[in-house]
């Protein structure tokens, strides 16, 4: 966020002031960039607070009777443990893994990657971050109102979620602020991705057809569509939540409930109704999380192979596939629900068969890796990271695609091994990957490459130490949301399994502050990023480090090829900018 | 990317540039995808081309559509649950009049749309005009819809069949009353961004997406009762 450098002369046309005064220039900033800024910063502030909930969760579920300073009472209550589950999953799905890779480095690259000079729609841009922020507010008050944080879950299943103070502590105001800031954030999501979408179709520079666009730009495409067609719909099933838990009706509540005794007034709702419309939209948003990394991989992959992506069409149809295929595979999640098993077995085919473009994207991240001259460098490692973590963790979901085995392993730490490895763990190995990649671009100022590699180390192997045991936890019978295995006699058996994965997520939190020094030390004290410090091809690195206001200083770049020329024969380089004209193409002497 | 600019949208700007001062914005049109290159960009170097604009809208409105699409699909599953203690909900019969008064004035919009692409300012704000009166008198329609429910004792939490129908007639009327506001503002103002045709274009666009949406609820209401 240092002050913006112009280049001097060569400009077709003044470069846009900028606007003076902090406020206008850092706060209510209508700057793309300032605005993907504000985006990475507050998922920043949330994954650390989500990563200190869950390393309470860690914590209690090995030493569950220690006595605890900031806990009331000593000890921690199992509503208190369900309240860290809830708010460590909202956070993270919410406010990282959507937030980050879209907002933050989807709103920062996205227009420069197609040449544009800001999103189209810049002041709704400021909107939907400051709702974004006011939902994020929201979230955080949940923990401070009486009666503290919900404890339903991030998937706020009803009755649980529908019956206000009596089914819980969290449940009276903690539960409706909860609900008060998904609704934000669904309409703050709706707007961005509105801003995407017309983005990509309408500010594309002259030459940058739909086949030219870098895979991170297809991703970021396809995310914004399934934003828009998924957030709608938990908003409305907010809306209707709301209503039943403060307006007395039954649109999720049935009759005849009876919580602490008392008989509820409800009649005839359904439970499940919110089920659908809730995972009607999770299931998409697994892939709002993903598809942006699987963007950054291809892109990160391709560069430090040196060599273009491998199909790129394919890359990019297998990103529509996905997110076409995303909207049909909601019931998977519901398997238990009662559901008939003919709906069962057609929800267990269309997940399974996301396995295909899955594997396409995966054969061809390795097919471009092949015979290239791979430079392991952190964005690479990353990258790497991603793929084997995208892959371990999607092979276990082809055993719970399947209704015979999810019966099983439904509600065990195998399904949470499952989705933290294949969407957090990945996901954020694509956000680190991103941000090593583009903070030179991004702050001007180049990170420390050692402590990089210190980092992605520790993050790598921690990740499978925490997560690859939890899926024999499961099978075992390891039931999730349990406060305390060990007072029950069949998983008492377990709690050293709990131990090392434990040991193992308090160093991989403590390997996180290595990229939170490096962060913010190379943020100061770096040295100074060139333009092009990675030789990559993209439109993003023929303009300043970091970008001028107007992204290219007034001169607007025409583009000339596809995105990932790479050791192009005949090429004295090995890298040929997106925007270089054919005749500025050294060639090989 | 092909040439952006049709001779539809070449008429509507001379129009636009003959009738009033919103033109300016529209300049920058076409931008991008102009044959001469990027470099002829307007100094304002952020002007967003008006076709962006429009796309917007469509997706908004494919938003808005899946957001009552979720309703519905509640909507069917809710009333025929097993024990959903369902009655029947007697609508109103002013329902009959206020769709009658939104099928209207998608008619008079129609008109005022097809008197601003003839130039005929002063025959398109009077077609505007009316389709304003006729959005407020449907909005008043549909409150006094309530106060008949009301009156009754049928309140939003008496059965899930009258949950339903203010849940759908809130959410629509409050999308509908966004659309008032875009009509009111072309009416007395000149937006600063958008072209006076886009503007039009997509405020209509928004209008009768209103209107087909009211069509498809009522017979929702109505026939599924």
């Amino acid at each position: 966020m240092s002050s913006h450098a112009h280049p001097a002369g060569h400009t077709v046309h003044a470069p846009m002031a900028e606007p003076s005064g902090f406020i206008r220039k850092y706060i209510f900033s209508v700057d793309h960039k300032v605005i993907g800024i504000q985006y990475f910063l507050l998922a920043l502030t949330a994954v650390l607070i989500g990563m200190v909930l869950s390393l309470l969760m860690r914590f209690h579920l090995v030493w569950p009777n220690a006595t605890l300073p900031f806990v009331s009472g000593g000890q921690m209550s199992q509503e208190q443990y369900l309240a860290l589950v809830t708010m460590h999953g909202t956070i993270m799905v919410f406010f990282v893994l959507t937030t980050a890779p879209q907002g933050g480095f989807g709103n920062y690259f996205l227009p420069i990657q197609i040449g544009a000079p800001d999103m189209a729609f810049p002041r709704l841009n400021m909107l939907s971050f400051w709702v974004t922020f006011l939902a994020f507010i929201c979230i955080l008050a949940a923990f401070v109102v009486p009666g503290g944080a919900p404890i339903s879950g991030w998937t706020g299943y009803t009755p649980l979620s529908g019956l206000g103070e009596i089914t819980g502590p969290g449940e009276g105001w903690g539960q409706t602020m909860w609900i008060v800031s998904i609704s934000l954030f669904c309409l703050a999501s709706l707007l961005g991705a509105l801003n995407f979408i017309a983005t990509t179709i309408d500010l594309r520079a002259p030459g940058m057809g739909i086949m030219r666009l870098p895979l991170t730009v297809w991703a970021w495409l396809v995310t914004a569509v399934l934003g828009l067609l998924a957030f709608g719909v938990l908003l409305a099933a907010g809306i209707l939540l709301l209503l039943d838990r403060s307006a007395g009706t039954s649109f999720f509540l049935p009759a005849g409930l009876v919580v602490n005794d008392q008989l509820q007034p409800h009649s005839g709702g359904s439970p499940l109704l919110w089920q659908h419309l809730f995972w009607f939209f999770g299931h998409p948003e697994v892939y709002i999380a993903i598809l942006p990394g699987m963007g950054v991989a291809s892109h990160v992959l391709s560069t430090f192979s040196r060599k273009p992506v491998f199909g790129y069409r394919a890359m990019a149809f297998a990103i529509c596939t996905i997110g076409f295929l995303g909207f049909m595979v909601w019931g998977h999640h519901m398997f238990l629900s009662g559901m008939s098993p003919y709906s069962g077995f057609t929800f267990s085919v269309l997940t399974m068969a996301i396995g295909v473009p899955s594997a396409i994207k995966t054969f061809n991240w390795l097919g471009t890796l092949w015979g290239g001259k791979i430079q392991f460098k952190s964005p690479m490692l990353f990258a790497l990271g991603f793929v084997s973590l995208f892959v371990s963790g999607g092979l276990s979901g082809l055993f719970l695609a399947q209704p015979a085995v999810d019966n099983m392993l439904h509600a065990t730490y195998y399904v949470v091994a499952h989705f933290h490895l294949v969407m957090g763990v990945a996901a954020i190995f694509a956000i680190f990957a991103a941000t090593y990649f583009w903070f030179p671009k991004m702050f001007g100022r180049m990170m420390s490459e050692p402590l990089a590699k210190i980092h992605f180390w520790f993050t790598f192997v921690g990740a499978y130490c925490i997560f690859m045991p939890m899926h024999f936890v499961g099978i075992a019978g390891g039931i999730r949301r349990y406060a305390d295995a060990s007072a029950v006699a069949f998983l008492a058996r377990l709690q050293p399994v709990h131990m090392f994965m434990t040991i193992a997520a308090f160093i991989t939190g403590a390997a996180q502050l290595v990229f939170l020094f490096n962060f913010f030390y190379s943020l100061k004290f770096g040295p100074k990023a060139p333009k092009n410090p990675w030789n990559a091809t993209t439109l993003e690195w023929i303009t300043d480090s970091p970008p001028p206001l107007d992204n290219f200083g007034g001169q607007y770049p025409s583009v000339y090829r596809g995105p990932y020329d790479f050791s192009v024969p005949g090429a004295q380089e090995d890298f040929i900018l997106q925007g270089l004209e054919p005749s500025q193409v050294a060639r090989a002497k | 990317m092909p040439p952006t600019t049709t001779t539809e949208e070449i008429i509507i700007e001379l129009i636009d540039e003959g009738n009033g001062p919103g033109g300016g914005a529209s300049s920058g049109d076409g931008g991008p995808g102009g044959g001469g290159g990027g470099e002829e960009r307007s100094s304002g170097g952020a002007a967003t081309p008006q076709r962006a604009y429009v796309t917007g809208m469509v997706v908004a409105l494919a938003a808005i559509l899946m957001f009552f699409m979720a309703f519905v699909s509640a909507y069917v599953v809710r009333k025929d649950m097993p024990n959903s203690a369902w009655i029947p909900l007697d609508l109103p019969r002013i329902l009959w009049l206020n769709t009658l008064i939104l099928i209207a004035s998608s008619f008079t919009l129609a008109r005022a749309q097809n008197r601003f692409k003839a130039a005929d300012r002063a025959s398109f704000r009077h077609w505007w005009a009316t389709t304003t009166v006729l959005g407020v008198l449907f909005v008043a329609g549909q409150v006094i819809a309530w106060r008949q429910l009301v009156s009754a004792g049928t309140f939003l939490a008496t059965n899930p069949s009258s949950s339903f129908f203010y849940v759908f007639t809130g959410a629509h009327g409050l999308h509908l009353l966004g659309g008032l506001l875009a009509l009111l503002f072309i009416q007395f103002r000149t937006p600063r961004k958008l072209s006076m045709p886009t503007a039009v274009d997509i405020a209509s666009m928004y209008w009768h997406f209103m209107d087909g949406l009211w069509i498809f609820l009522f017979l929702l209401l109505y026939l599924g009762r």
